[in-house]
């Protein structure tokens, strides 16, 4: 009896070790990082190597001074450019992500009401692009979406159109292009959530009067709330500080913050004002988080 | 006399090549509590389903109190139906899932909130109005349920194994709690069950399935005194099964040679009116059978002496498990009337076994 104890408690702890460690190396190389780009926020901009200067600056008297500035801030406050560059940022990721649910949630639901062994086949088909590296594929749509691009020819080609229509270099084919990167970051939580619903319940609201759409709305929908917001998160985040899509398929009026954070880094070499950049962007991510997590809990609590 | 309420015609429902349900007729009076009973894979959760419109029919026609229901859609259905899982709507409290049935017939909220509350006090759910799901028991849950499918007053209530969620002791209970609602809402009830003892107690009439088709159809004395097969004989309670030919049928007494059993067998003639050298079953319940150590004697009955091979006591009654001199082993049942301690009948004793002829069952192959 005691040894299964003493046993029990052993898995226990070594389960815990085990959970810790990646935990502590998450954290380790979030914070790290994340205490760096502050420190670096907190500084002025030098012509020098590192650009910026030090935070704690050991004057000729012997005396420790700490240099600390909110400079970078003010300034970004005060630049009506960033607010605009957050704000078309913050819309252009909004939008992506309701594109991905308008697209997705359909996507999943047809899977999760599929048979065992044409749901795997089609989940495989949504993970399959992660195969090919997500450079190549973004690469690819500029192929496809140039002026004298595959799309562009086949149309002319067709006779449908004489001139070739501006597909590429816009927020059209930024929105595509996320839309086609992170569509399956919608798909595979909504599908987790969809395929273990009860489907009795979709018979008991049947039952009971409602109709097919009736029952979506009253019964599936609300269900499938933990998987509407992980996917919507899962797509929001990524989306809002994407660099690689916009870079590459954006035009030159395509704002988004990460772009302004690569130019600001490596173009302006303004590595303090940078840092204040990625900093606000952090916090915008993490407001609405902690919201949902205060709502999320106070909605459990009124089931237990 | 009013019609049925549910009238069922050559009922059929293929899944591939499979028949889940084959070629069925059925009629359920008003205010029957009626129980389809059968095994896992007999169809009854198929006949259900069908019934509720969840499944629609391969062939065959429902009529639910004379309108015809076999494409009717589930939610145009005056019926409802209570799952097995209690499908309560999670996200909604105990109030809210009853009252969803009222709501989207689209009753007025406050009549909806007079009869919820009416129908949640009948089910002693009063208190809970407010609960989620999650948080009731599962005895509660039930109720629930129950009080979901009933609130909107069906003319026939399905229910999916109503019972089968619940502990032994809840399951008296609510057992006889159904029978009492059942009885003063006058609605037609329809029990699935694969519990024997749930179905015999529960209802007026039972339909034995199996295998997508109607075994038998009627009161639970006529399917456990005189079933017509074997599969009912054996599925309904315990049963002895032995074969048997038949040497002569005179006067109503049937003479059966039977080496099973190792010798003569008498049993009285009854609808399936036997004729000479025709093989059956001859089926005895185990409650019918006396055993004792003189002999009883009596023309009239069945006499087998055999040896005291197993013996089960359970305090109420014990079952004796007797070893003919052919082999062959019957089950045997009696009540403890006297009191005490001492067995009467042990291990390995020689007994006399008997029974009258009019308790064995012929049945045909």
């Amino acid at each position: 009896m005691i040894n299964s104890f003493k046993r029990g408690d052993g898995r226990r702890q070594w389960l815990r070790a085990a959970a810790a460690v990646p935990y502590l190396w998450l954290l380790l190389f979030f914070l790290a990082p994340f205490a760096i780009i502050i420190k670096i926020s907190l500084a002025d901009p030098l012509l020098a190597l590192p650009p910026f200067t030090p935070l704690f600056d050991w004057a000729a008297s012997g005396w420790q001074k700490i240099q600390v500035t909110v400079d970078n801030y003010l300034f970004l406050f005060q630049d009506g450019y960033y607010a605009i560059i957050y704000l078309s940022s913050v819309k252009l990721a909004a939008i992506s992500t309701l594109l991905c649910l308008l697209l997705g949630y359909p996507m999943a639901y047809y899977i999760a009401r599929q048979p065992q062994r044409r749901r795997n086949l089609l989940l495989l088909g949504i993970i399959l692009p992660f195969w090919i590296s997500f450079l190549l594929r973004v690469y690819a749509w500029i192929g496809l979406l140039n002026t004298h691009g595959v799309i562009n020819n086949f149309l002319l080609w067709l006779g449908l159109i004489d001139q070739p229509l501006a597909l590429i270099y816009n927020d059209f084919a930024v929105y595509l292009g996320i839309v086609y990167s992170y569509l399956p970051f919608m798909v595979l939580p909504l599908y987790a959530n969809l395929e273990k619903q009860n489907l009795d319940l979709q018979d008991a609201a049947a039952d009971l009067g409602a109709r097919r759409w009736q029952t979506f709305l009253d019964i599936t929908l609300p269900l499938s709330r933990p998987g509407i917001i992980a996917g919507c998160l899962l797509v929001f985040i990524p989306a809002i500080g994407e660099f690689i899509i916009p870079a590459l398929l954006g035009g030159s009026d395509t704002l988004m913050i990460g772009r302004v954070l690569w130019d600001e880094f490596f173009i302006n070499r303004d590595w303090p004002v940078a840092s204040a950049v990625s900093v606000v962007l952090l916090l915008i991510l993490v407001v609405p988080m902690m919201w949902f997590q205060r709502v999320q809990s106070r909605a459990d609590g009124g089931a237990a | 006399m009013t019609g049925p309420m549910v009238k069922i015609s050559g009922l059929t429902r293929r899944f591939g090549d499979l028949a889940a349900v084959d070629n069925i007729d059925l009629e359920i009076r008003p205010g029957e509590l009626f129980s389809i009973l059968g095994g896992s894979g007999s169809g009854k959760t198929t006949l259900l389903r069908m019934l509720a419109g969840f499944e629609t029919p391969t062939a065959g026609s429902v009529f639910i109190d004379g309108v015809d229901m076999t494409s009717v859609p589930p939610y145009e259905r005056p019926v409802n139906m209570m799952f097995q899982s209690y499908a309560l709507f999670p996200h909604m409290t105990v109030e809210q899932n009853v009252a969803y049935g009222l709501k989207k017939q689209g009753m007025p909220a406050v009549e909806i909130k007079d009869r919820v509350m009416a129908m949640l006090d009948k089910v002693r759910l009063g208190a809970l109005a407010g609960r989620k799901p999650a948080a009731l028991s599962g005895g509660e849950s039930q109720r629930v349920a129950l009080a979901r499918a009933l609130v909107k007053q069906p003319k026939l209530l399905l229910l999916d194994e109503p019972l089968a969620a619940l502990d032994k002791k809840l399951r008296q209970h609510t057992q006889f709690e159904l029978m009492n609602l059942q009885d003063e809402l006058g609605v037609t009830f329809i029990v699935v069950t694969h519990d024997q003892e749930e179905a015999m107690t529960l209802s007026n009439r039972i339909a034995v399935m199996n295998r997508g088709r109607l075994e038998q159809v009627g009161t639970p004395g006529e399917i456990y005194e005189y079933p017509e097969n074997r599969f009912v004989a054996d599925f309904i309670g315990n049963v002895n099964l032995v074969q048997a030919t038949v040497t002569s049928v005179e006067n109503g007494t049937v003479v059966l040679d039977c080496p099973e059993a190792g010798g003569r067998m008498l049993a009285a003639e009854d609808a399936s009116s036997p004729v000479a050298g025709e093989h059956l079953w001859v089926a005895v319940r185990p409650e019918k059978i006396t055993i004792s150590k003189e002999d009883p004697g009596g023309s009239q009955r069945n006499v087998f002496r055999g040896v005291v091979h197993d013996l089960g006591y359970f305090g109420n009654l014990s079952v004796y498990r007797v070893e003919l001199s052919s082999g062959k082993i019957l089950q045997v049942s009696g009540q403890n009337r006297v009191r005490t301690a001492k067995k009467t009948v042990e291990w390995d004793d020689e007994v006399f076994i008997s029974w009258d002829m009019g308790s064995a069952i012929l049945l045909k192959d």
